[in-house]
């Protein structure tokens, strides 16, 4: 018999869209404080001194964090080829934006203190800023677009297509909607960095980040109500047409896909999926009520966590089975039954993940729990390696 | 096929992926040279090995992060440039790439924090284990690339699938035992340690030529000349296990390394200079050596070597058996449910070839119909520009001769020699480090240019794996990269130099004060004190 028999073909797919919630939901919550606290910078701290504070309570883990969205983007490519394939090259300039966001980031956390001088030492916060802005906002407005559909086609080969010019696929993505999902997400993010700032530091950089936190915080909760009533009344959903084959082979083309009804009728299939956005605004506002009256840090730190795992979870529930739906054909449609990898490729890349995230789970913890406690001013002035 | 678009991309990769690889092999070097250095800190508890270890340390760590920063582009490329390529072949290819990410990035990148912020927070022990573990993640990252990218040469342990239409994944042990993958990581990684080991020698030379931090210069000095001299000796002998590797599997590569155009009788002789004429087909000027290319490419005396007209023929062969298959793939397509079991077996037959049909597409849109003069065509694109791969790697093994002769010497003056250096040795020590980079890059051209026109050895046309943008997509990402990498390498080249030039600064207090008591120690005059940590 053979190994990978073991576990039938559309269980991996599930696994394996678990595991693509797993990563991108530990990539916000990880590397999204970091981005929120970027983002902060500019407007928390006032000083050099109080910036430093800022950038050194991520200073030391924001590396690791990072390490998620990378390898967000290589289990996309190992589990779910074809996404890989269709989305970054379909959403090009806005990831070439992201990247180059995401370049400035490492580089103004590592070279900022290197050199004395107030411009060089502003303009690197502002790359901070960018960093921690800009793909957040992208972010969203990339989830926003799954929602509505991306316009891409497969051919018989299997070669994605996308016609238009460059700027008009670009400008194409800031519609309305996707704005608002960009935002939702930035909100969420800076609150998720206030809240981390509560938590690292004290005084004033501290307070300042609990009053935008808690303004942030309210808008989250507004933007994403208002998402999900748009989501009802005036977008379309996707659904599969006629059987749906769960193990066939990995080919877009073998199943019909249409554009019908609502996306949210997914909450009438499966009532159970209302858990999500349960979480989600539970989380999010008690990240608000505890940023405004200065609650428990580490308390207020989980409820945010909670918000984005209920925040993000709510999309792929609600699109369940659809990956990337497309609104030139439908029919080249992703879904989790036919964009995945190989019975096999999912699962060795579902052994490799059993064997090492534990471990990695372990070690971060591990580091977190050394660099325990508030960062001073005292500490960062004195230590030669902090930046 | 919008051939512009190909060129376009080629370049945007070929230019972030060697800008990336201009940080890689330092990091991966020094990153071993450091936990070296932390570890003789801990043996010894002497001062100026903590010095040393924080200042290369140091300078690391602004490698470090470009190194970072460039790496995310190259994990983003190939959905958003080479997209048919991430389809065809993903299955295969992405798993050593999220691999990766699970094994090395994760241990290199959660630690690298730790071991900069941790030096009051940790146990001397403790910090060092950080030490190595930054070391161990950044080699284990070259060698899942590698598996990556050597499977690229040699795609091994996989299979077409015509339901799926691309390749999956039959063995993964064959892809992580491939033997060009495994030649490819110990002399990549080798590449990366006479990197680190040239730029440590040099710097420390010139602390000398200047009379400063003796201390620290010298004992660098001689940690960096033994490890370099075992690195530059391996990266020879894996480079010579490379070569042999390329004659086995990449003819074509081979033989354009040699720019022998005609098969020559075994064994065939080492062309020491020439200038390959690709036009004409021949090799002007050439300096032959009788028998060398023989030994080296097949170890033995009697096995030809195949010359590039005698390769140009057999892929003739190659693309008309591979239009039998993309024939058969195409009834297959057509009617899936019903097609005969023998047209199943003929795809069978000839799915090896099926790359080679897809050749032709650069020239006809279906390659059934395909005119001799169009086979002619796609079988002569077989063949890479012979120039730059003839040039590269011979500037590559040159430069890999002088490095085992400049660190036997310096490991000779070290071990022998009470560690004293004539200056006009320093010198070259100072002048020679930018050589082992060019000898890197040029070792990249000659793999990867070599491989031409696959993206994937005899499977999947170059032409045929990028991403349909349009060409303003690519022109502007490809003037963004290139404005914006400048200038982080003008800002980062501006920090190493400052930080050189500022030296060590930590500690020297505390150095002074324990080689005090070590002298009065040795004397037997002062009390046995336990030097300060
Ligand atoms: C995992 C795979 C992989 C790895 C580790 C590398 N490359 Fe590569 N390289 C490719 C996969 C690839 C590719 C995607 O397959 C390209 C793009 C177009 C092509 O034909 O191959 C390529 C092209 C390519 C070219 C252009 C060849 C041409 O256009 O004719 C150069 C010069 C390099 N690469 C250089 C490098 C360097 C300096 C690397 C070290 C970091 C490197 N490659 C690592
Ligand atoms: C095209 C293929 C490549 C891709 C997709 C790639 C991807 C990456 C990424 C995403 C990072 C950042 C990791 C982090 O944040 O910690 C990185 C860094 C690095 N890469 Fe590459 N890389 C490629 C080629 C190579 C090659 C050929 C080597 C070595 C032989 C290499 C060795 C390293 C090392 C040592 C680092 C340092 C940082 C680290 O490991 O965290 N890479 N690469
Ligand atoms: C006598 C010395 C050397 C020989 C015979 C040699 C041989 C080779 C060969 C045949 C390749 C191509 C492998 C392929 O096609 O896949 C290669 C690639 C390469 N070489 Fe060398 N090399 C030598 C020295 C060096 C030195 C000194 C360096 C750098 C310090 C270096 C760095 C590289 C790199 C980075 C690659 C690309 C990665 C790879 O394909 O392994 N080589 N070398």
């Amino acid at each position: 018999m053979i190994l990978y028999e073991l576990i039938s073909y559309d269980v991996m797919r599930v696994i394996w869209w678990l595991l693509l919630g797993v990563l991108l939901i530990g990539f916000a919550m990880t590397d999204g404080f970091d981005m929120g606290v970027g983002a902060l910078l500019p407007f928390v701290g006032k000083t050099d001194v109080e910036r430093r504070v800022i950038i050194n309570t991520v200073g030391p883990v924001w590396e690791g964090n990072q390490v998620w969205f990378i390898l967000g983007g290589g289990a996309i490519f190992a589990a779910w080829p074809p996404l890989y394939a269709v989305s970054f090259s379909g959403f090009y300039l806005a990831m070439f934006l992201v990247l180059a966001a995401l370049i400035l980031r490492p580089v103004a956390f590592k070279y900022r203190s290197k050199r004395e001088f107030s411009a060089w030492r502003n303009g690197w916060d502002w790359a901070l800023f960018i960093g921690g802005a800009v793909p957040a906002l992208v972010f969203g407005v990339a989830v926003g677009n799954v929602l509505l559909g991306v316009p891409f086609e497969l051919t018989p080969q299997l070669i994605p297509m996308y016609p238009g010019s460059a700027f008009g696929k670009l400008f194409g993505l800031l519609n309305p909607f996707a704005l608002l999902c960009g935002a939702v997400s930035l909100s969420m993010l800076l609150t998720h960095g206030a809240a981390w700032l509560s938590l690292k530091t004290r005084g004033n950089i501290a307070a300042r980040a609990r009053d935008i936190g808690a303004m942030s915080g309210l808008v989250t909760i507004v933007g994403y109500a208002v998402a999900g009533l748009i989501l009802l009344f005036f977008i379309d959903g996707y659904a599969i047409v006629g059987e749906v084959v769960k193990d066939g082979p990995s080919n877009p083309h073998f199943s019909e896909v249409e554009r019908t009804g609502s996306w949210l009728a997914a909450y009438l299939d499966r009532p159970w999926i209302v858990i999500a956005p349960i979480c989600g605004f539970l989380g999010m506002f008690m990240v608000m009520k505890g940023l405004r009256e200065d609650r428990a840090e580490v308390a207020t730190l989980l409820w945010s966590k909670l918000g984005i795992f209920g925040a993000i979870s709510s999309v792929g529930l609600t699109i369940f089975p659809f990956l990337l739906p497309s609104t030139l054909d439908p029919t080249s449609s992703l879904t989790v039954w036919d964009a995945s990898s190989s019975h096999q490729t999912l699962f060795i890349m579902m052994v490799a993940t059993v064997i090492f995230m534990p471990l990695i789970l372990a070690y971060t913890a591990w580091v977190y729990s050394v660099l325990w406690g508030k960062v001073t001013e005292d500490e960062v002035t004195g230590n030669s390696h902090s930046y | 096929m919008d051939l512009d678009i190909v060129e376009l991309s080629r370049l945007q990769f070929a230019m972030t992926a060697m800008f990336h690889f201009l940080f890689v092999p330092l990091t991966l070097g020094l990153s071993i040279l450091v936990a070296i250095m932390e570890t003789v800190y801990v043996m010894t508890d002497r001062p100026i090995w903590r010095q040393m270890t924080k200042f290369w340390g140091m300078l690391f760590g602004i490698n470090f992060v470009l190194g970072v920063a460039t790496g995310l582009t190259m994990e983003f490329q190939f959905g958003m440039n080479w997209s048919y390529f991430s389809h065809y072949v993903g299955d295969v290819f992405g798993a050593p790439l999220a691999i990766e990410g699970l094994m090395a990035f994760f241990l290199e990148a959660t630690f690298v924090g730790l071991f900069f912020f941790g030096w009051d927070k940790l146990s001397k022990t403790a910090h060092c284990a950080v030490a190595w573990l930054v070391a161990a993640g950044s080699n284990f990252s070259a060698l899942w690339i590698l598996i990556a990218n050597g499977w690229m040469q040699h795609p091994v342990g996989a299979r077409f699938n015509p339901d799926t239409m691309r390749m999956e994944i039959t063995s993964f042990y064959e892809v992580l035992t491939n033997s060009v993958a495994q030649a490819k990581f110990v002399h990549t990684v080798s590449a990366g340690y006479v990197c680190a080991s040239v730029f440590v020698l040099g710097v420390s030379a010139w602390y000398l030529l200047r009379g400063r931090h003796i201390e620290l210069a010298k004992r660098s000095m001689t940690v960096a000349a033994s490890f370099g001299l075992a690195a530059s000796l391996s990266v020879v002998v894996l480079g010579d296990e490379s070569g042999y590797d390329a004659g086995l599997n990449q003819k074509m590569k081979m033989a354009a390394i040699e720019a022998m155009w005609e098969t020559e009788p075994a064994p065939a002789s080492f062309t020491l200079f020439g200038i390959p004429d690709q036009e004409e087909r021949e090799t002007k000027y050439a300096i032959r050596i009788p028998w060398v290319m023989g030994l080296i490419g097949t170890r033995s005396l009697t096995e030809q070597i195949p010359g590039i007209d005698n390769l140009v023929d057999q892929a003739h062969q190659k693309i008309r058996s591979g239009i039998v298959a993309y024939d058969a793939l195409m009834k297959i397509q057509a009617d899936r449910e019903n097609v005969p079991q023998t047209v199943r077996d003929t795809f069978r037959t000839h799915e090896d070839d099926l790359g080679h049909a897809l050749l032709l597409l650069r020239y006809t849109d279906d390659p059934r119909m395909a005119t001799e003069a169009q086979i002619t065509q796609a079988a002569n694109d077989t063949v890479p520009q012979v120039f730059p791969i003839f040039w590269g790697f011979r500037i590559m093994v040159g430069l890999g001769f002088s490095f085992i002769l400049l660190m036997a010497f310096f490991f000779w003056r070290s071990s022998f020699c009470n560690q004293s250096y004539p200056r006009w040795a320093l010198w070259i020590a100072v002048i020679w480090i930018p050589t082992p980079w060019i000898a890197a890059e040029m070792g990249w051209i000659v793999a990867e240019y070599g491989r031409q026109p696959w993206t994937v050895d005899g499977v999947l046309p170059t032409a045929l794996s990028v991403s349909h943008l349009t060409i303003q997509d690519v022109a502007l990402t490809l003037a963004g990269f290139v404005t914006f990498y400048s200038l982080l390498f003008i800002v980062e080249m501006g920090l190493m130099l400052k930080y050189i030039r500022k030296g060590p600064t930590e500690d020297v207090e505390e150095t002074e004060d324990w080689t005090r008591r070590h002298e009065a120690r040795m004397r037997g005059t002062g009390t046995i004190a336990t030097p300060a940590e």
